[in-house]
This record gives structure tokens, sequence and C-alpha cells, in this order.
């Protein structure tokens, strides 16, 4: 981590992150949010910041497969870690998902999809991120357990209901793409 | 809603944390989860011009359990501490409190040493620390020293750490055999700042309640423990003046009016949460009591 100084300007540090896969390095002030950095220098605008305080989950992305806010952690904080965005959830192959084993939407997205899970998407990514993992730690939520999962999660048009039903749907789909792999 | 500018220190061990905090205290945070403390930089209410980030120090994540104690290092997250077998077998009140630390993706980043640190009333680890008269284990370049719970909270986010100094860990006290615990607060909305919530550790001797003591959340400046044996001690376990005890915890809160609930709700509340938890730790005290009893006979 090197520290460079332009005239007029704050310094700027050399961050290297592991996003989706890819090693990805750019220059910011070390008061760069992680969510800000995702989006401006990394251009990955799929991650949206909403509050900035942590209270409605917009901005959560994987941090070594783990949903943690990323307007509540610093760029420079995050290197050496494994960040997942929006962006890297969707299955790498892609394919027509008719039952030949590749699919271009993640269980949860498809999901989301299917049960009507978003209207305006503003919440959508944070609410995928955070879904997604949680459905690694518990496969076979119940109604009541997948919405407490998403509590952390604040969205303005759904009323949740649907989202609760994506919940429930993503476990199903995991498991039809479980058995037919 | 941004950070002001700040130089951000990574130190590799705690010594190098140490010596940034004896240069730059007066003006430096120590960064560990930062689920409260980036908040606050990012709503402005503080710039420090120092950043302490610990994150990158080795060894400080760690959990022990020995006879007296659960000992956790300062960037164990409240997640880890959560899923611990050895922690919740032998203090299940960590994981009873824990499930009510705001939302399970805070958990995973946020420290419960950091909460403790932060000393804020509607923390629930505060509260915990107190009720099982733990300690902080408070290091600086002068020297470490262990401060009791109920010397580390002087205020509402007020703690007794000096400004070159750093919370290295926390040990939460164990209780005594024949002790059930039970945590319950109350939320606008899971994993919200509680409007109030009570810790509470109730001992069984022989079938007879002989200590029943409780701890605060977001009702008193700091935390503290109220001793309720007085009114408890030699009833049965299923059988305690609960009412009586909700009383007492009323009278022994000190909670403000906000935006989200009066004074007088809250204070309703405790009654009614002191009354509720005391019975659920009282009854697992008698599960435990007779399993050590069991276990004496063996």
């Amino acid at each position: 981590m090197s520290q460079t100084t332009r005239t007029n300007a704050e310094p700027l540090v050399e961050i290297t992150l592991r996003v989706n896969g890819v090693m990805r390095t750019a220059a910011a002030p070390a008061r760069r949010l992680l969510s800000d950095f995702l989006r401006h220098e990394l251009r990955l605008t799929g991650t949206h910041v909403g509050c900035e305080h942590g209270v409605c989950g917009a901005c959560t992305v994987l941090v070594d497969g783990m949903p943690m806010r990323s307007c509540l952690m610093f760029a420079v904080t995050a290197q050496d870690h494994e960040i997942t965005t929006v962006e890297g959830l969707a299955p790498a192959v892609e394919g027509t998902g008719n039952g030949t084993g590749t699919y271009t939407m993640s269980p949860v997205q498809q999901a989301f999809i299917e049960c009507h899970g978003l209207q305006c998407g503003f919440c959508t990514p944070g609410f995928l991120t955070t879904i997604t993992a949680y459905l690694q730690e518990n496969p076979e939520p119940t109604e009541t357990e997948a919405r407490e999962a998403i509590s952390g999660n604040l969205c303005r048009c759904t009323g949740y209901q649907n989202i609760v039903k994506s919940v429930l749907r993503a476990a199903e789909i995991n498991r039809e793409r479980g058995a037919s792999a | 809603m941004k950070p002001s500018t700040f130089v951000h220190h990574a130190p590799g061990s705690v010594d190098e944390a140490l010596a940034v905090l004896a240069e730059f205290g007066h003006d430096a945070k120590v960064l560990a989860g930062g689920q409260s403390l980036i908040p606050i930089l990012n709503m402005r209410l503080a710039a420090p011009g120092h950043l302490v980030d610990i994150n990158r120090i080795d060894g400080l994540d760690t959990i022990e359990v020995t006879a007296d104690a659960v000992h956790i290092g300062a960037l164990v997250r409240h997640a880890q501490l959560e899923r611990h077998v050895g922690a919740f077998t032998h203090l299940p009140l960590l994981r009873q409190a824990l499930l009510n630390v705001a939302h399970p993706v805070i958990r995973n980043r946020g420290t419960t040493v950091g909460s403790i640190a932060h000393a804020d009333p509607s923390g629930e680890m505060p509260a915990v620390l107190a009720l099982t008269s733990g300690y902080v284990d408070v290091a600086s370049s002068r020297g470490t020293r262990t401060v009791a719970a109920g010397d580390f909270f002087l205020g509402p986010l007020e703690s007794a750490l000096a400004e070159d100094e750093m919370a290295t860990g926390a040990s939460f006290g164990r209780f005594p055999a024949g002790t059930g615990t039970a945590f319950a607060e109350s939320t606008r909305r899971h994993g919200d700042y509680a409007l109030a919530g009570v810790a509470t550790a109730v001992t069984v001797t022989d079938g007879l309640i002989t200590s029943a003591r409780a701890s605060f959340v977001s009702v008193t400046p700091m935390p503290d423990v109220l001793d309720l044996s007085d009114v408890l001690a030699g009833s049965a376990p299923e059988d305690g003046d609960w009412a009586k005890a909700a009383e007492l915890a009323r009278e022994h809160v000190d909670p403000d009016t906000d935006i989200h609930a009066s004074a007088a709700y809250r204070r309703m509340l405790v009654g009614v949460l002191t009354a509720r938890v005391l019975a659920e730790a009282a009854s697992s005290a008698t599960v435990s009591d007779a399993t050590n009893a069991n276990a004496t006979r063996a």
C-alpha cells in the first residue's frame, strides 16, 4: 500500500480487491467507503447506496461469502478479502436454463423474477446478496425464518410479501438445481 | 454522508497500534468492525484525524473458555461468538443476547469488544458484561490493565479508556452451577435498537432460588446490575414473586423519552420484560440445578 500525493488533493491509497473473482486495483482516499469504491472506482454500479449508515441494507455485498454492509466498511480495510457483488451472483456459464444444467440467473435472482420480488429494484441487490448467503446457512427456511432473514433490508415498494415468497422459492430452486445437477 | 478525511493506520501488531495511539490518541479512534463508528463518521458526528484500523492484527480473533470465564479478543465478530459452541454451552447468555444485537449482517462485521468499548447504553453486550461481572483488557504503550465492568462504563458512550488506550479483549464471567439466564428486549422491528431490554441470571440451589440479578438495555445511563435476591431468594423457581421484582426494576431504571417511545412506556416494558425473563431464567436454572444434582449423585 503506497501513498501518493497530488497537489491540492488528499493522499490516495492504492487499493487492490478481489471482486467477483477478478483482482481489481484503483487509487482512492483512505476514507473511500467500499460501496463508493465499487461504484466510483470500479464502475460496478449494481451495488446501490441508500442510507449510508447501515440501516437500509441496499449496499450489502458478500465479504468472503458473508453478507456485510459495504457502506460500513472502508475499501482500504476490505483488501485481502473476496468481495461478491450482485454482478457476481449469476453463474459465469450462460445457458438457457432449460434443464441442461446451465442458467443465466442465480436461484435467488430467478426466484425474484418468478415471484415478482421487486418493483423499482433499488433495494434488490442488497436483498439478493443477503438471501444468497442466508440460504447457504439455512437451506430450508420456514416463512417466519425467511421474514427474519430479510429484516435488515428495507423495501419501500413490495410490502415484503413477494420477497418472502422469493426466499422460499429460491430455496426450492436451489434444491431443484441441486437434484438435476 | 461521507466521512471527513483521516490518516489511515493499519498496524500489524498490538504494539504498533499502541505506538500510533501514544502519538495520535488525542485525535484518533480505533477501527475494528466499524458498525457503530463508521455511521458516526459518515454522519460527521465525529471527525478524528487518525483511524487505527486493527483488522490486520493477528491473534485478536480468539475465543477461549476457561473454568471462570469466556475470554474474547478485540476482533471476535458478534457472529463468531454467537456460533461458538463452547461459549454457548458454558455461558448461554452470550448467544441469548447476541441474537438481539442489530441484524445478522451487522453481526457478521461488528465486534463484541468494539460494542463494549463504544459503551452505548442501548448496546446489549455492555449489559451482559455487567451482569456476568466481566472485565475489559486494556492496553497502552504504558502497560496493560484489566478494568471491571462496574468501573469501565462511566456514562452514555463514555468508558474508562484513556485516549492512548485500546480494549484488546474482554472476559465474561461464568455463573455458578444451577444458574439459569434469559434475555429479552422489545424493538419496533427485529434487530433495531431496543426500546428496553433486560438480561437476568437466577441461581437455584437445592430447589430454591438463592440469587437473582438483572441488567438493562436502553433504560439506564450505563449498564449496571440490579440485585433482586432479597425479593426472590428462598422462593421455589416456579413460584417467585416476579411482580414484586418487576416493580423494583421499574423503580431502578431511568429511561428517556424520544421519538420511538415515552419514558413511561419504556418503564412499563421493563416491568413486563423483567417478570418474563426472571421466570424463564428460574425455570432453566431448575433444569441446570437438577442436572448438577444428578451429576453429583452419579
